[in-house]
């Protein structure tokens, strides 16, 4: 009713709220955080261009993995269980989540993907996202960290074009340097492009083919990991933060 | 091509307010989005016109207001101009993001009876 002479008109009323328009899917996310905390495991979202070699990476991941880590993956695809079907192969426990004409994954694709994965017994789990350098840094997935795979023939000033994307990267894995010595592609020049969107960018070089960088690689997963064990992800400020 | 999936989001919140509130229409709303935020703000509105349809949004504007991305020095402050490299000039810390990644639904207008 009209609070001035109480004729029964309607009346606008202004509501402030200042609410994340993607809250809905950062609940989720922290839910799916606190799975992983449960278990002990280091979360990460994988993401990168279709063809930058993600599938390869966790490949030979896999393989720097081999007697000391138990690795799990949910492959992000439009169609297709091609790449959970190679993961499986590599010795990893993986399975798909087709995402039909969706362009990313969302915290709650994860979410139902989880009700039928085993997190028992895994130390890392590797969230493929749909190959895609825009959506996928949009949506919170629960991860620890965010890691964007780059392939060397994707040009040097390829972070400048997706700032939005590798300013969220906790690590730059640079794809297939064994390609290196066929390209004219200067590895300072990606290094500066990624330095002017990145603050304090971290860049492994590696080459799934050869097994270059794989061990350094591996070697800082297994350090975050240990501090992800020590501090629950769910409880790190930053992830709070987001849900406010 | 994530726009639609945010102005979904958007209509499901402002749906959910207006219920509360025990509104008979909503007049309009505000959204801030960052240009670093990974959102097309000319998607976004073309998808908010699409999805309002038929909704207790159908009449409200949407009013967008862009936040540009400002980088500051962690130690010191100081600001860092965005393409530059994200250090301090001054002092060599890494500079952060202080804003422009935001995706915020700020004020709803809310006809009650």
């Amino acid at each position: 009713m009209c609070v001035d002479c109480g004729c029964g008109d309607t009346e606008i009323v202004s509501v402030e709220l200042h609410d994340e328009i993607l809250a809905v899917n950062n609940r989720t996310a922290q839910h799916n955080r606190e799975h992983f905390d449960e278990h002990k495991l280091l979360s990460v979202n994988l993401m990168g261009s279709p063809g930058a070699g993600k599938t390869a990476l966790l490949e030979g991941t896999a393989f720097a993995f081999t007697g000391h880590g138990r690795l799990g993956a949910l492959a992000g695809d439009l169609a297709t269980d091609n790449d959970a079907r190679r993961l499986l192969d590599a010795g990893i426990v993986a399975v798909p989540i087709n995402t039909g004409s969706a362009c990313h994954l969302d915290a709650e694709m994860v979410h139902r993907a989880l009700h039928h994965f085993p997190l028992e017994g895994l130390d890392y789990l590797f969230i493929e996202n749909v190959g895609n350098l825009v959506c996928p840094a949009v949506y919170d997935l629960g991860q620890s960290l965010n890691v964007v795979a780059l392939s060397v023939t994707e040009g040097e000033d390829k972070p400048l074009k997706y700032p939005f994307m590798f300013r969220k990267a906790d690590a730059v894995v640079l794809t297939k340097v064994d390609l290196l010595p066929h390209l004219r592609v200067s590895v300072a020049a990606i290094e500066d492009s990624l330095a002017r969107v990145l603050p304090e960018p971290l860049l492994f070089k590696v080459s799934a083919h050869t097994g270059e960088g794989l061990e350094e690689w591996a070697a800082w997963l297994e350090a975050r990991r240990a501090a992800a064990v020590e501090v629950p992800q769910s409880a790190r400020d930053d992830t709070l933060a987001a849900l406010v | 091509m994530h726009e639609f999936s945010l102005v979904q989001a958007l209509l499901a919140r402002v749906e959910a307010e207006a219920a509360s509130h025990g509104a008979s229409a909503v007049h309009g709303m505000s959204v801030r989005i960052g240009t670093l935020a990974g959102v097309e703000q000319s998607l976004f509105a073309s998808a908010y016109e699409v999805c309002r349809r038929g909704t207790v949004c159908e009449h409200a504007p949407l009013e967008i207001t862009s936040v540009a991305a400002r980088y500051a020095c962690r130690a010191c402050g100081r600001e860092v101009a965005q393409g530059e490299v994200l250090e301090c000039p001054a002092c060599g810390s890494p500079a952060r993001l202080v804003e422009g990644d935001e995706i915020i639904l700020d004020r709803v207008e809310l006809e009650v009876a």
